[in-house]
C-alpha cells in the first residue's frame, strides 16, 4: 500500500476556487432573466415557461456547489482570510441565485404582464441588476490573486476599485427602480389592484439582486479587512 | 573480538534496512513541496533525490552521525562489556526499522530520527542503566525537536514576505522576480554549502581555515546563481499566460528557484537523516575495528556514510518513487512562489542542525515551515488536523522505538550469549 506523504496530506482543497465557481453558476442563473424578461414582454408563454425551468435548474445546481463548499471548510482548517467571513460570501451569492429562482416562479405562476410603458425602463432595470451580480463575479473572481499577494497591496487596492464600481452601479439600479416604480404608480389607478401588488413585489426583488450583490462585495471587503 | 564479522554484517544489514526504510518513505516527505508546487517532475525529484540525498549523506552527514553513534550513551561505562553496545545499537536499528516499516504500512506519520533517538535511549536506560544516557544530551535533542519546527517556521515568514515586499507586490512582478530571485537562490546556494564546508568536509581529508570557508561556499553559491540565472532567461514568458491568472509567469520564474531549494532540501535530508541509519552502524564498526575496545577515537570511516546513502537510494528507486508519484497530482494552493520559502526554511534549519549534530525530523521541520507560510496568508487552506497528528507522533514513536529495542536487545543478547 502506498500512503501519500503528511506534507502533500496537510495541504486542505482550497475554497477559492470552488466560490468562484458557485459565483459562476450564480452569475449564469441571474442573467437568464434578461431572457426571461425579455419572453414576457413579447408574450412568449412557452419560452417564459422554459427559462425558469432553466433558472430553477441552475439553482439547484448553485445549491449543490454551496453545499460542497460547505463541507469542504470544516473547522480545523486554517485559511488565510476567516471562515466565517468566507461563508458570508457564498451565503450572499446563494441568495442572488434563490431571488432569481423567486422572481421566475413569481412571473410564470401568476402569469404576470407587464404594461406597454413600463417595458424600457423595465429591461433597464434588470440588465443593470444584472451588471451588478456581474461585477460582484468579476470581484470574486479577483480572490485567488489576493491568495498569491497575500492580501496586501497593489491587489488589494484594485480589488477595492473594483468594489467600489459595484456600489456605482447598485446606485444606479436604485435611481431606475424609482423611476420604474414612478411609472407604475401613475398607471395603477387603472389596473387590477393584485396585479399592481404583485408588479411592485418583483420590482423590489430585481432590486433586492443588485443589493445581494453589493453585500457580497462588502463581505469581501471585510475579508480585506482583516 | 568474538564474533566481530558476525556484528559487522549484521550492522550492514541492518544499516541498509533501515536506510532503505528511509528512502522508501521519509524522502516523499522531504520532495512533497517541491513535487506538490509542480515545478518539477516525479522523475525529476526521483533524480535529484537520488543525487542530493547521497552528497547530503557524505558530504554532510559526519555530525549527526557522530551524535547517534557515542553522543547519547557514556561508552565508558560499557568498557568491560564492548558487546552489550553492539547488541544495543543493532537492536535500535532492527526497533527502529520495523517501526518504520509498520508505521508507514498503516499510514501512520512516523519520524525515523524519533524511532532511532527512542530506541538507543531505550536500550540504553534499560538494558545498561540509567545512568548510561547522556540524559543532557538526549534533553538538548528533545528541546531541538520543538525548536526546529518553529525555527523554520519563522525563516519560511521571514522568506516569504520579504518575496512579498520585493515581488509579488509590486508594479512589475516579473521583472522584480528576474532581479531578486537570483539573490535567494545564491542564498540556497551559500547556506547549505557554507554549512557543508565548515562541518562536513573534515572527513573526507579537507581542512580549509574560516576565510577559505567562506570563500568556497560563496564561489559554490555563485556558481549555482549563474545556472539558476542562466535557465530563467531561457524561459518563455508568455504574456497570454497571465490572462486569467496575473502570476503564471512569475510562478514560472520561481519555479526555477523552487528546483534549485528541491536540491538543497534533499541534501539536507540526507546530510541528517542517514546518520539515523549509519550512526549506529558507526559505532558497531568502531568497537569491532578497535578489537572490542570502547574507546571510540577513530575516525569514522567514510564507507560507513556512503552505507546510508546508498541505503536510501534503493529505498528510493525500489519504492519511495511510488509514495513520491501520489504528490504528482500537484498541491493546488503550492505555487513554487510559496513552496520555495517553505522548502528553503525547512531544508536551512536542518542543514544547520546537522552542522550542529542535532538530529532533528525533517519532516517536522518542513510542517512548520509550511505553517509559517500558512501564516503569512500565503497558502489556501491548509489541514491543521493533519498538522496535529503530525506531531503527536512523536510522542507515540518514542516509546515505541524503545521498547522494540529493549526488546530486541535482550534477544541478541540471549542468542549471542547461548552461541558463545
Amino acid at each position: 500500500m502506498v500512503s501519500k506523504s503528511y506534507i502533500y496530506r496537510m495541504f486542505a482543497r482550497s475554497p477559492v476556487k470552488p466560490l468562484q465557481q458557485h459565483m459562476e453558476k450564480v452569475v449564469v442563473c441571474a442573467r437568464e432573466l434578461n431572457a426571461l424578461f425579455e419572453a414576457v414582454v413579447q408574450k412568449d408563454h412557452r419560452k417564459v415557461k422554459s427559462c425558469q425551468k432553466r433558472i430553477s435548474k441552475l439553482e439547484t445546481e448553485a445549491d449543490v456547489l454551496k453545499k460542497e463548499l460547505r463541507l469542504h471548510l470544516p473547522t480545523g482548517i486554517m485559511l488565510p482570510v476567516s471562515r466565517q467571513d468566507l461563508l458570508e460570501v457564498l451565503t450572499m451569492q446563494d441568495r442572488i441565485a434563490n431571488k432569481s429562482k423567486d422572481i421566475a416562479g413569481l412571473i410564470v405562476g401568476r402569469k404576470m404582464q407587464f404594461p406597454e410603458e413600463m417595458h424600457d425602463s423595465l429591461r433597464d432595470f434588470v440588465k443593470r441588476s444584472i451588471d451588478a451580480v456581474e461585477q460582484a463575479e468579476t470581484t470574486v473572481n479577483e480572490l485567488d490573486e489576493l491568495v498569491e499577494t497575500g492580501f496586501k497591496g497593489s491587489e488589494v487596492k484594485l480589488v477595492q476599485s473594483m468594489i467600489e464600481k459595484l456600489d456605482e452601479i447598485e446606485s444606479d439600479t436604485d435611481r431606475i427602480q424609482v423611476d420604474v416604480r414612478a411609472t407604475l404608480f401613475q398607471m395603477e389607478k387603472d389596473m387590477p389592484p393584485v396585479d399592481v401588488m404583485f408588479i411592485y413585489k418583483v420590482i423590489e426583488w430585481i432590486g433586492d439582486l443588485a443589493d445581494l450583490a453589493q453585500r457580497v462585495g462588502s463581505r469581501l471587503q471585510l475579508l480585506l479587512a482583516r | 573480538m568474538e564474533f566481530g564479522l558476525a556484528f559487522l554484517i549484521l550492522a550492514i544489514v541492518f544499516g541498509l534496512f533501515m536506510a532503505w526504510g528511509i528512502g522508501a518513505n521519509d524522502v516523499a516527505n522531504a520532495m512533497a513541496t517541491s513535487v506538490g508546487s509542480r515545478a518539477i517532475t516525479i522523475k525529476q525529484a526521483i533524480i535529484i533525490a537520488a543525487i542530493f540525498e547521497f552528497a547530503g549523506a557524505v558530504l554532510a552527514g559526519g555530525q549527526v552521525t557522530k551524535t547517534i553513534r557515542k553522543g547519547m550513551v557514556d561508552s565508558e561505562l560499557l568498557a568491560a562489556t564492548p558487546e552489550l553496545l553492539v547488541y544495543g545499537m543493532l537492536a535500535s536499528l532492527l526497533a527502529a526499522g520495523i517501526w518504520l516499516l509498520v508505521a508507514s504500512f498503516n499510514g501512520w506519520p512516523v519520524s525515523t530520527t524519533h524511532s532511532i533517538v527512542g530506541a538507543i535511549v531505550g536500550f540504553a536506560a534499560v538494558g545498561i542503566g540509567v545512568d548510561a544516557v547522556h540524559w543532557a544530551k538526549v534533553g538538548s535533542i528533545v528541546m531541538s525537536w520543538v525548536i526546529s519546527p518553529i525555527t523554520s517556521g519563522i525563516i519560511a515568514y521571514l522568506l516569504f514576505t520579504s518575496v512579498h515586499q520585493l515581488i509579488l507586490d509590486t508594479d512589475d512582478p516579473i521583472k522584480n522576480a528576474k532581479k531578486y530571485v537570483p539573490f535567494y537562490i545564491f542564498l540556497a546556494g551559500f547556506i547549505i554549502s557554507l554549512v557543508t564546508v565548515f562541518k562536513g568536509l573534515k572527513h573526507i581529508g579537507l581542512e580549509l581555515s574560516t576565510g577559505q570557508a567562506y570563500l568556497l561556499a560563496f564561489a559554490i553559491g555563485l556558481v549555482i546563481t549563474l545556472i539558476g540565472v542562466y535557465l530563467i532567461n531561457r524561459l518563455d514568458i508568455d504574456p497570454e499566460a497571465d490572462k486569467d491568472f496575473h502570476f503564471t509567469n512569475v510562478e514560472k520564474i520561481f519555479a526555477v528557484l523552487m528546483m534549485i531549494t528541491a536540491c538543497a532540501m534533499a541534501f539536507a535530508h540526507g546530510s541528517n537523516d542517514v546518520a539515523n541509519a549509519v550512526g549506529p552502524v558507526a559505532a558497531i564498526v568502531g568497537v569491532v575495528e578497535s578489537g572490542g575496545e570502547v574507546a571510540q577515537k577513530t575516525a569514522m570511516p567514510l564507507w560507513v556514510l556512503a552505507l546510508g546513502g546508498v541505503g536510501i537510494v534503493l529505498g528510493l528507486a525500489m519504492y519511495g518513487h511510488r509514495v513520491i508519484a501520489t504528490v504528482g497530482s500537484g498541491i493546488t494552493d503550492l505555487t513554487p512562489s510559496r513552496g520555495f520559502a517553505a522548502t528553503l526554511a525547512a531544508a536551512t534549519t536542518v542543514v544547520i542542525a546537522s552542522g550542529t549534530g542535532l538530529p532533528i525530523s525533517t519532516t517536522h521541520t518542513l510542517v512548520g515551515a509550511v505553517l509559517g507560510v500558512g501564516l503569512a496568508r500565503g497558502i489556501g487552506a491548509l489541514n491543521l488536523k493533519v498538522v496535529r497528528t503530525v506531531f503527536m507522533s512523536w510522542i507515540v514513536t518514542l516509546p515505541a522505538g524503545a521498547i522494540l529495542s529493549i526488546f530486541f536487545f535482550f534477544v541478541l543478547k540471549a542468542i549471542f550469549n547461548s552461541v558463545g
